[in-house]
C-alpha cells in the first residue's frame, strides 16, 4: 500500500493549488504518483525524483569543465562575490518560499545589492500601475462564490494556470454561482484565438497592442459617451454590449496576464484595467486580479514590500531602498553595465531575459541556485543545487491574489543537500564575517 | 557670475551618482571644496575629483553661480538635481535624471539624455540641444505629480511617457516623439512639433497638448470641437481642437466640465 500525503500545495504556478495528493513508496521516500495536479504540476513533483539530479556545488574552471566544490566552499565564494563587488545584482526569488526571500533581503542589505525578481520580465508593470492607481481586488475563494462575469485579458489559462478555471474562476459551484460555469459569462480579449478564448461565450479578437485604446474605449462607453465607429479592430457597437455586460452583472471579476503587461504601453494597460474596475465599481462590484506566474513571485514582492517599501527593482546600494523600474530594474541594469556580479536564486533569466542581458550574466562574476540545470546555471561560474520548496522542503508562498499559503514538505532531499535558506543562511554568516574583517 | 568648469578625466566603470554637481552645493566653495564632493558609483563613495578636473570656484550663491561641464557625462546621473537657480550648462551627452526636481535656474544640454529628465520639476528651464528619453517631466514612480513648473525645451525628439501625470509647466519637443504623451496629464502644456505615435491624451483630465504633424492612432475618449487660428511658441497655424478624454473623470468650473484639450495642426 503505497502512502498518501493529502493537502499538498503545488509549488508551479501563482493558482498555487492546496488540494495535490503525493503517493510514496512504502519507505516514504519516493514519490510515485501525484494526484489532482495539472501535467505541469505534477511534472515538477515528479522531476525532483530524476535519478541523475545534481546534489552538490560545482565551479567552472578555466576549461569549462566543472569541479564539485562543498557547500562551505561555495558559500564562501558566493559571499566573496557580493563583498567584492561595487554593484551585485540579486535576481530571481521567486521559485523559493518567503523565509529563504527574507534570509536574501538581509544578505542584500549587507552587501549593498540591487535586488530584482522576476516581476521585472512578467508582472513588474502591474505592482507599477498598483502603486500608481491603487487596486479594488478580491481573493480567488470569492471569485468563485461570486463572479458571474470572468474577463481574461491577455491571459491564457488554459496552458499557463490549467487548473484556474476549474478551481476559482468558471467552473466551481460557488454561494452564488450554483450552476458553475452556467452562472457565468466568460469573455476573452486577446489576438490570438487561443484554447481559453476558444472556451469563452465571447471572444473579443481585438488588434496586437491596442488594449490600452480598447480598454479607453470600455470606459467612454461605460460613461455613455460617442465613441469612434471602430476601435482596435472592435466595431463600437460591440464595446458598447461589452461595457453593459460588464455592468449588468453581479461581480465582475477581470483576470490579466502578460499579453497586456508586457506589450506595447505595459504598466498603462494595466492602469486603464484597473480605471475599468473602479469605473465598473460605480454599477456593481468588480475587482482585478493578475495572473501571475511563478508559485511564489506573488511572495517576494510582499516580503520586499514589507521590509523595504518597494515589490520589485530594489537598489540598496546607498544604504537605503531605492525603487525605479526603467533605472533599477535588472535589464536594464545588465544591458547598461551597471552591475558588476550577478546573483541568482530561484528563476532562469538564461531562459527569460534578452540575449543582450544573457551574454553579460556569461561576463560577469556570477553564482546560480538552482535545483535544475538551467540555461543560467551554464553560463554561471558557479552551481549550487539546493531542495526543491515545496517538495523537500515547506515554507510560505503567496498565491496571485496574495493569499498566503504554507506549502508542505513530502519527502527528504537527498542526503547531505541543503535548502535555499540553510545555504543563504552560510552565505550571510560568511558576509558579516568578511565585512567584520574589512 | 562665478564659474566652474568641470572636465571629465575618465568614464565610470558603473555608473556615477554625482547629485552634488548643481550651482547650489557648488556654490560658497572653491575647486579643492568641489573636487571633495562625494558622489557614488555603487555602494562605494568617490570624489568629484575622482573623475572631474575642477577649475575656477563657486560664487556666494546658486544665483551667480554657473557650472559647465566640458565632455561627456553619458555615465553620470543626476546632474542639477534640486537646483533652485544660477546655471548649468553640459556640453555633451548626460545619463538619467538630468534637472530631476529643479526649482529654477538654466539647466542647458548640448547633447542628449537619457530618461527621467526633469521629473517632477517645479520650476527653471531645462533646454536640450539633441534627444530626450522616456518620462521626461513625468512623475517619479508612484508619485501623482509629474512637472507642476518651469519649462523644457528639447530641440530633437523624445522618448515615451512624456508628461506623465504633469500639472503644470510647459514642454516643447521640438521633434517626434514616442508613445503615451500627457497620461493622466491634469494640466500644463505640451507642444510636439514633429510626429507622434498612438496614447496622446490617454487619461488625461486638464491640460493642453499640440502636436503640429500626424498621431498614427488616436484614443477614442477624444471627441471633436472645433477649428481655430492660433500661435503657438511662435508659430502661426490653424489647429483642429479635440477635448478629452471622455473615459477619464473631469472638474466642473463655474457648471462646466473641463476637459483636456488636444490641439492637431492641419
Ligand atoms: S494549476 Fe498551477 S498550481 Fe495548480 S496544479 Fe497546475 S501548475 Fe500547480
Amino acid at each position: 500500500m503505497a502512502k498518501i500525503v493529502t493537502d499538498v500545495v503545488c509549488p508551479f504556478c501563482g493558482t498555487l493549488c492546496d488540494d495535490l495528493e503525493v503517493a510514496l513508496s512504502d519507505d516514504g521516500e519516493e514519490i510515485l504518483e501525484v494526484y489532482n495536479a495539472c501535467a505541469i504540476g505534477a511534472a515538477k513533483f515528479l522531476h525532483s525524483q530524476a535519478k541523475d539530479r545534481l546534489t552538490r556545488p560545482r565551479m567552472k574552471q578555466e576549461d569549462g569543465s566543472w569541479k564539485e566544490v562543498t557547500y562551505d566552499e561555495a558559500a564562501d565564494y558566493t559571499a566573496n562575490l557580493l563583498v567584492d563587488a561595487k554593484k551585485p545584482l540579486m535576481y530571481g526569488w521567486s521559485s523559493t518560499n518567503c523565509t529563504a526571500q527574507s534570509t536574501g533581503s538581509e544578505i542584500g542589505e549587507e552587501v549593498g545589492a540591487c535586488m530584482d525578481n522576476t516581476a521585472t520580465v512578467c508582472h513588474g508593470s502591474t505592482l507599477i500601475a498598483v502603486q500608481d492607481v491603487g487596486v479594488p481586488s478580491a481573493t480567488l475563494g470569492e471569485i468563485a462564490n461570486r463572479a458571474d462575469r470572468v474577463v481574461f485579458w491577455g491571459c491564457n489559462p488554459a496552458h499557463a494556470h490549467p487548473r484556474h478555471m476549474s478551481r476559482y474562476s468558471i467552473y466551481p459551484r460557488g454561494f452564488f454561482t450554483g450552476k458553475g460555469s452556467k452562472s457565468r459569462k466568460m469573455i476573452v480579449v486577446d489576438p490570438r484565438n487561443t484554447d481559453t478564448a476558444k472556451m469563452a461565450d465571447v471572444h473579443v479578437q481585438l488588434e496586437q497592442g491596442r488594449d490600452y485604446e480598447l480598454l479607453s474605449a470600455i470606459r467612454v462607453a461605460i460613461r455613455g459617451e460617442k465613441l469612434p465607429d471602430v476601435v482596435a479592430g472592435i466595431p463600437k457597437e460591440q464595446i458598447y454590449e461589452i461595457a453593459d455586460t460588464l455592468k449588468s452583472g453581479r461581480f465582475t471579476a477581470i483576470f490579466f496576464g502578460m499579453g497586456v503587461t508586457h506589450s506595447l504601453g505595459k504598466n498603462h494597460n494595466i492602469d486603464i484595467a484597473i480605471m475599468v474596475t473602479r469605473d465598473l465599481n460605480d454599477y456593481t462590484k468588480a475587482a482585478i486580479v493578475a495572473m501571475r506566474g511563478h508559485y511564489n513571485v506573488t511572495g517576494s514582492g510582499q516580503v520586499w514590500g514589507w521590509e523595504f517599501g518597494f515589490p520589485f527593482c530594489l537598489d540598496l546600494t546607498r544604504g537605503f531602498a531605492r525603487y525605479n523600474p526603467g533605472d533599477s530594474s535588472s535589464n536594464d541594469l545588465l544591458i547598461r553595465d551597471e552591475v558588476d556580479a550577478v546573483f541568482v536564486l530561484g528563476s532562469d533569466p538564461g531562459a527569460h531575459f534578452p540575449v543582450g542581458s544573457v551574454k553579460k550574466i556569461a561576463k560577469l562574476p556570477s553564482v546560480c541556485i538552482d535545483p535544475h540545470i538551467t540555461p543560467t546555471s551554464a553560463v554561471s561560474k558557479l552551481h549550487v543545487p539546493v531542495a526543491f520548496v515545496g517538495v523537500e522542503v515547506g515554507g510560505c508562498a503567496y498565491r496571485m491574489d496574495n493569499v498566503p499559503i504554507e506549502t508542505r514538505k513530502v519527502v527528504e532531499p537527498p542526503e547531505g543537500m541543503l535548502t535555499d535558506d540553510e545555504f543563504l543562511q552560510l552565505v550571510l554568516t560568511r558576509v558579516r564575517e568578511l565585512k567584520g574583517a574589512a | 557670475m562665478a564659474k566652474v568648469i568641470l572636465t571629465p578625466t575618465q568614464t565610470p566603470t558603473l555608473f556615477l551618482e554625482a547629485e552634488n554637481i548643481t550651482p547650489d552645493v557648488f556654490a560658497g566653495k572653491n575647486a579643492a571644496e568641489i573636487a571633495a564632493l562625494h558622489g557614488f558609483v555603487g555602494k562605494t563613495t568617490v570624489t568629484l575629483g575622482d573623475y572631474f578636473t575642477v577649475e575656477g570656484a563657486g560664487g556666494q550663491t546658486a544665483a551667480d553661480t554657473t557650472v559647465v561641464i566640458n565632455g561627456d557625462v553619458s555615465r553620470v546621473k543626476y546632474i542639477g538635481m534640486k537646483m533652485s537657480a544660477g546655471e548649468l550648462i553640459v556640453n555633451g551627452n548626460a545619463d538619467m535624471y538630468v534637472g530631476g526636481w529643479m526649482t529654477g535656474g538654466r539647466l542647458t544640454v548640448n547633447g542628449d539624455i537619457e530618461a527621467f529628465a526633469g521629473l517632477g520639476m517645479t520650476g527653471g528651464e531645462l533646454i536640450v540641444n539633441g534627444n530626450a528619453g522616456n518620462y521626461l517631466g513625468a512623475a517619479y514612480r508612484g508619485d501623482w505629480r509629474g512637472m507642476q513648473g518651469g519649462e523644457i525645451r528639447v530641440s530633437g525628439n523624445a522618448g515615451s511617457d512624456v508628461g506623465t501625470f504633469m500639472r503644470g509647466g510647459t514642454i516643447v519637443v521640438g521633434g517626434n516623439i514616442d508613445v503615451h504623451v500627457g497620461t493622466h496629464m491634469e494640466g500644463g502644456t505640451i507642444i510636439v512639433k514633429g510626429d507622434a505615435k498612438s496614447r496622446v491624451g490617454g487619461q488625461m483630465v486638464k491640460g493642453t497638448i499640440y502636436v503640429y504633424g500626424d498621431i498614427d492612432v488616436m484614443m477614442p475618449g477624444f471627441q471633436y470641437r472645433n477649428d481655430a487660428d492660433l500661435e503657438v511658441d511662435g508659430d502661426n497655424g490653424r489647429f483642429a481642437l479635440y477635448e478629452g478624454d471622455m473615459g477619464e473623470r473631469h472638474p466642473k468650473r463655474k457648471g462646466e466640465v473641463i476637459y483636456g484639450q488636444l490641439y492637431m495642426k492641419y
